[in-house]
């Protein structure tokens, strides 16, 4: 087995920090990623477009770059326009919350196009039918789109989910102490680099293979009443 | 924004656009000409050969380039054995390391998706090479791999703007590629919104390029799958 010379602690304590931010960020994606989609399906042309050109060009920009310009450009962005709302002081803007939005608002981009592809599979006559009835446009959102949307969306936003979880390993190169950083100072401390991002790797995998199997629960769970393919 | 600043560093940004392409570009050749025989090996019906290929794209498709390059940056100068051979000039070498990072990285997708398509083969196609005698090799290079190849296009597409876009990694590790010098010109600086800007706006120019070029390959390699 692995040797972590009493690193073990410090390296669960930066899995933690890289769950949190994984979930939350998946969270904030989601929710960006089902507004996204209703933007680019609506008859609305500016929604449409402002949809269109966050999706494109995000999704063209490298997770990496976007990270430094959201981390230094919205350091620099809250320092501008804080002394004209009245704070005097130097605002250091948590990286935390940074890293989390940063890698929220990317996966949003693709979370958007995921869901505009389910959202186009359900039948327009079940759509049609719930309005009949009655329904507003949010009941006909919640009771009858999103449960038979999310059925069609479960293969594209697994996949979302497992790029999300392994770009969290970038916020450590803007000094998020997440697992990667963990590892990277006790790998220098012991001299023992390889041992420690091994075993990153080996942490990565872990989550990797649980999310496999929980996807394929919620797959199987969401695919009852339809016939296997 | 001040555009004398990115006037002024615009041989930086080159070289970094070229640091960039010529990286991405070797690691997808190498990925690519590993990805072949790694894939048909992939669809293999004996577990000693699709097993320890499974478990290499397993590996690499489930951890973060990221630390696949800090395992070989960082992590091979750990071994006596790997400081003292033959090998030690070049694994110290920050771009080696990102090259073999990267080619490993996009053969192990690069592998599943041919595999993928390889498995999605018309069952009449094969039938009928073998009907008309063909031995298995000779099946594999006429029949299953140009088809293959060719239905996996779309996905290889992709692949190939993820590594575009996971090359930018290259920079943690001291390598001045298009994100590298970024970084450079906002610590000179302290201009993030010119720096990184810059950077990204190259690096959507480069999507759009590869976004084109595969959609003309498509064009003229999928001519036979249009609807008529």
């Amino acid at each position: 087995m692995l040797n972590l010379h009493g690193y073990g602690p410090s390296l669960l304590e930066g899995t933690w920090l890289t769950i949190q931010i994984s979930l939350l960020s998946l969270a904030l994606a989601g929710a960006l990623g089902i507004i996204t989609a209703l933007a680019k399906i609506s008859a609305f042309a500016p929604a449409k477009a402002v949809a269109t050109v966050y999706t494109t060009v995000i999704r063209g920009i490298p997770d990496l770059l976007l990270m430094l310009i959201i981390f230094f450009g919205g350091q620099k962005l809250v320092n501008w326009g804080a002394p004209k709302l009245g704070y005097t002081d130097y605002i250091d803007v948590n990286p935390f919350v940074a890293g989390v939005i940063t890698i929220g608002f990317i996966f949003g981009a693709y979370m958007g196009e995921t869901f505009r592809g389910a959202i186009l599979a359900v039948p327009k006559g079940q759509l049609d039918a719930g309005r009949a009835f009655g329904m507003r446009p949010g009941q006909v959102f919640w009771r009858i789109l999103f449960p038979q949307m999310v059925r069609h969306a479960i293969p594209g936003f697994g996949n979302n989910w497992l790029v999300l979880l392994k770009t969290t390993a970038l916020v450590s190169v803007v000094g998020l102490q997440d697992l990667v950083y963990k590892a990277g100072v006790a790998g220098r401390s012991v001299r023992e680099p390889f041992t420690f991002f091994f075993a990153v790797a080996l942490i990565y995998l872990v989550l990797t293979t649980i999310s496999i199997l929980a996807l394929q629960w919620a797959e199987k769970r969401y695919s009852v009443g339809f016939e296997a393919r | 924004m001040s555009f004398e600043i990115i006037a002024e560093n615009l041989d930086l940004y080159l070289e970094g656009l070229w640091t960039t392409t010529w990286l991405v570009t070797s690691a997808l050749l190498i990925g690519l000409i590993m990805a072949v025989p790694l894939s048909v090996g992939r669809t293999a019906k004996q577990p000693w050969i699709w097993g320890p290929i499974w478990a290499f794209t397993y590996f690499f498709r489930g951890t973060p380039l990221l630390v696949q390059l800090f395992l070989i940056y960082y992590g091979s100068g750990q071994f006596e054995a790997v400081r003292t051979s033959f090998l030690w000039p070049i694994l110290r070498e920050a771009w080696a390391c990102a090259l073999i990072a990267f080619s490993l990285n996009t053969a192990a997708y690069t592998t599943e998706i041919f595999a993928g398509a390889i498995r999605s083969t018309n069952r009449g196609e094969i039938e009928a090479a073998i009907a008309c005698g063909m031995s298995p090799l000779v099946r594999l290079r006429r029949i299953i791999l140009p088809s293959a190849l060719r239905r996996a296009l779309p996905a290889y597409g992709n692949e190939v703007i993820f590594m575009l876009h996971g090359s930018a990694v290259a920079s943690v590790v001291t390598i001045v590629d298009l994100t590298g010098a970024a970084r450079i010109v906002n610590s000179r600086f302290y201009s993030p919104y010119e720096a990184f800007l810059t950077a990204a706006a190259f690096y959507l120019v480069l999507t759009f390029l590869i976004v084109f070029a595969f959609r003309q390959w498509e064009k003229r390699w999928h001519a036979h799958l249009k609807e008529r």
